[in-house]
């Protein structure tokens, strides 16, 4: 599952993570028809809207074994919320709650499913780890992405003081507040110059937008990357 | 679908003798919230985005509350780290408030009958104009002429201070920090730390000009400025004003939690003791007392205990030298038994730690002033849903990026984000969020159920972004989006789309 800001803005993620999967030996498919996992509405509160959108989404992966998506926030959606949204009829529960069981963030896929941890990397140096606040408290994961970071090859991971706190982005949060988010941005970008890392990684394109857009505006030389785009060169 | 766990009940009834029960029910709504608003009429005009705007942009403040969440979260994470038993002990807490809700009517009956064996005296407020009018009518009859109070958001959120001193008497705030936010004219920032706003210079220089001398800007000197002038009005005072951390229903206990002893003096020493209270804090036993005590200053200062745990248990008696000659408990309502049964149900748990203040980003950029009404924060937003209605958290609700960090700490995990999203739901479907926001979330709604369309929005997002893309990046856009370029860069739409390359992909390449 690609979805929409990974699609439109950061398509070098999907096909980084589509050749590194099958390099794995995995067959990777990309049905048809797919837009937005309707995140951004459900948290806007326009259930009414976000319900249709998952009652879409679901049958298109009906013959998916494993749904591999880029972004914590996006899984969070499918994992966490889809069946609920769809509680009201019985058949798209059943099948909300099968696709939430076989959907996996990047990171958790390699680890916990497919147990790769040792990955050839694309970069050197030292990188530090952004923890998004949906995989992180969302779907408590702290450990996936750390542990494919530890154990690339010329690659050393250096914990971000605060790490485990929100950038700001928050989807429409960014554009209603501006100032606030930016706040919190800068705090943040403080605190990722601070661990002298030359890449801040991430699990979602949400945060990477926002960091990776603040990053440029300082004109800072620390560059924003997918984990996926650590792997194998997507270019 | 019900997304707030627990779902709906009936409300319960107030006991009976006890209350005004069923008007409290029929006088809710229209007439509560117009004698609300009159009250609390903002000072300002300026809307919610913009008194976080300004926040942002206030050095002093953006230093302080710095300093202060960053050492208030540290020692959260602390002491909880060195107490394994402290996640049981929040899912106990958290069910001995689910059961004191379903049961609520008969936990304020146990506690009224208690109070009163005890010797003291308890009344039922439905609104916060009651609960005034009762506490004003026990200073008359007792002709009081000065008041010490202990920290109280209950007070603060019925403006009790503004009540007394327009009835000619005078109120002295005993609590340090509410002391330094009384002599500035303001009101608390913070649930635990009103002043939490201030830098110490600042103080410094506001008991300078207040004692008209050189203060130096030392904790130390301002808190023995501060003891020296309270000693003198805790031994004149004829009444002492608190609120209440808990109730216990079945020994008719008071329950404060202090650290300075200030609440010790306010309820032995004046004559009249008054504590007002949200109906909500009564907890069934002692037993139960004990659990919260363990998770309740850990969460909120980082402390094992506070350093002052006061319990009070009716008046002075015979036997006693010292306390007060009367006790009266002030149980409030104002909105709380309507949400028994409606969504922000979970809030009623809140012990008012202040931990998901002190790591939500929101009010760490921002402070609690700008959310422009008593409580301020995560859970400040819910209480202001709770106390003024849904239209009151048009812009509020929007106030928080939903990262969760307050749900992760909260002593009682209330599912904050969760409610919050509830809150922003409500505003669509009661047709409350601006019409242009919402045509635009439909529009998208709509788009995104129709993929041929949706295919086509990178080709024309290419098109109108042209004239503004420098090596695939935009700095800057005009209207609207200048609200993300004006501080950081936009990624272009990428020349091609994941989507427009998957058949290249899907052939091997």
């Amino acid at each position: 599952m690609v979805t929409c800001l990974g699609d439109m803005f950061y398509p070098e993620v999907g096909v980084a993570i589509v050749r590194l999967l099958r390099r794995l030996g995995v067959a990777v498919d990309f049905p048809a028809g797919q837009t937005c996992c309707g995140l951004p509405l459900f948290n806007s509160g326009y259930h009414r809207e976000a319900r249709e959108v998952a009652r879409r989404t679901v049958p298109l992966f009906r013959e998916s074994e494993h749904v591999v998506v880029p972004s914590g926030s996006c899984a969070w959606m499918v994992k966490q919320e889809y069946p609920g949204l769809l509680a009201d009829d019985a058949g798209a529960h059943r099948e909300a709650q099968s696709l939430a069981a076989r959907t996996w963030e990047l990171s958790q896929l390699l680890v916990r499913k497919l147990g790769v941890t040792r990955l050839p990397s694309r970069v050197k140096g030292r990188v530090t780890y952004h923890d998004s606040c949906h995989l992180l408290r969302g779907l408590g994961e702290a450990e996936s992405p750390r542990t494919v970071l530890r154990n690339l090859e010329g690659v050393e991971l250096v914990e971000l003081p605060g790490a485990d706190q929100c950038c700001g982005f928050g989807g429409s949060f960014a554009v209603r507040l501006p100032e606030v988010s930016t706040s919190i941005l800068d705090k943040k970008l403080a605190s990722v110059e601070s661990t002298g890392a030359e890449c801040l990684v991430a699990c979602d394109a949400g945060c990477l937008m926002q960091m990776g857009g603040g990053l440029a505006r300082r004109g800072s030389r620390v560059k924003a990357l997918h984990l996926a785009q650590l792997l194998e060169d997507g270019a | 679908m019900s997304l707030l766990r627990g779902g709906l009940r009936p409300p319960s009834e107030p006991p009976p003798g006890m209350a005004p029960a069923k008007p409290a029910l029929e006088r809710s709504g229209p007439h509560l919230r117009e004698e609300n608003t009159l009250l609390s009429a903002p000072v300002e005009s300026r809307s919610f985005p913009e008194r976080a705007a300004g926040a942002t942009r206030d050095r002093f403040l953006q230093q302080a509350l710095t300093i202060a969440t960053t050492r208030f979260v540290a020692s959260r994470d602390e002491v909880f780290a060195a107490f394994p038993q402290g996640d049981a002990l929040r899912d106990r807490a958290r069910q001995i408030k689910e059961a004191v809700l379903q049961r609520l009517d008969h936990y304020l009956e146990e506690l009224t009958a208690n109070v009163e064996r005890a010797g003291g005296h308890v009344h039922f407020a439905t609104t916060a104009e009651e609960a005034r009018a009762i506490i004003l009518d026990l200073a008359r009859r007792n002709q009081v002429k000065l008041i010490v109070k202990g920290k109280s958001m209950a007070a603060e959120e019925i403006h009790l201070n503004e009540a007394l001193e327009h009835a000619g008497m005078a109120v002295a705030e005993t609590d340090l920090g509410e002391y330094i936010i009384q002599l500035a004219h303001e009101r608390p920032s913070h649930i635990i730390a009103p002043a939490i706003h201030k830098t110490k210079a600042q103080i410094a220089d506001l008991f300078a000009r207040e004692l008209r001398r050189e203060v130096a800007a030392d904790p130390e000197v301002i808190t023995g400025l501060a003891r020296g002038t309270l000693r003198e009005k805790f031994l004149q005072a004829d009444m002492g004003i608190t609120g209440a951390n808990f109730a216990v229903a079945d020994t008719g206990t008071i329950v404060l939690v202090t650290n300075e002893g200030n609440g010790r003096m306010v309820t032995s020493l004046p004559r009249v003791h008054v504590a007002l209270m949200g109906v909500e804090k009564v907890i069934p036993s002692m037993t139960d007392l004990v659990i919260f005590l363990q998770i309740l200053a850990k969460s909120a200062t980082g402390q094992k205990l506070s350093s002052y745990t006061t319990l009070v248990r009716g008046p002075r008696r015979p036997t006693e030298l010292e306390g007060p000659q009367e006790l009266h408990l002030v149980l409030m309502d104002n909105g709380r038994v309507r949400q028994l049964a409606g969504t922000l149900r979970e809030a009623l748990y809140c012990l008012r730690c202040g931990a998901c203040l002190n790591v939500c980003p929101v009010y760490r950029q921002i402070g609690g002033h700008a959310y422009g009404d008593t409580y301020p924060g995560p859970i400040g937003i819910l209480m202001t849903a709770m106390l003024r209605g849904t239209p009151a958290v048009k812009d509020l609700a929007h106030a928080s990026s939903l990262c969760g960090a307050c749900a992760e700490v909260c002593p009682v995990r209330i599912d904050i984000p969760r409610m919050l999203i509830e809150l922003r739901e409500h505003l669509d479907r009661e047709k409350i969020a601006p019409w242009p926001e919402r045509l635009l979330f439909k529009a998208c709604g709509w788009l995104l159920g129709r993929p041929a369309l949706y295919r086509l929005a990178a080709p024309l997002a290419r098109l109108g972004q042209a004239p503004f893309v420098r090596d695939g990046r935009i700095r800057s856009l005009p209207s609207f989006f200048g609200r993300w370029t004006r501080t950081r860069d936009l990624p272009a739409v990428a020349a091609r789309t994941f989507g427009e390359r998957w058949a290249a992909l899907e052939r091997g390449a």
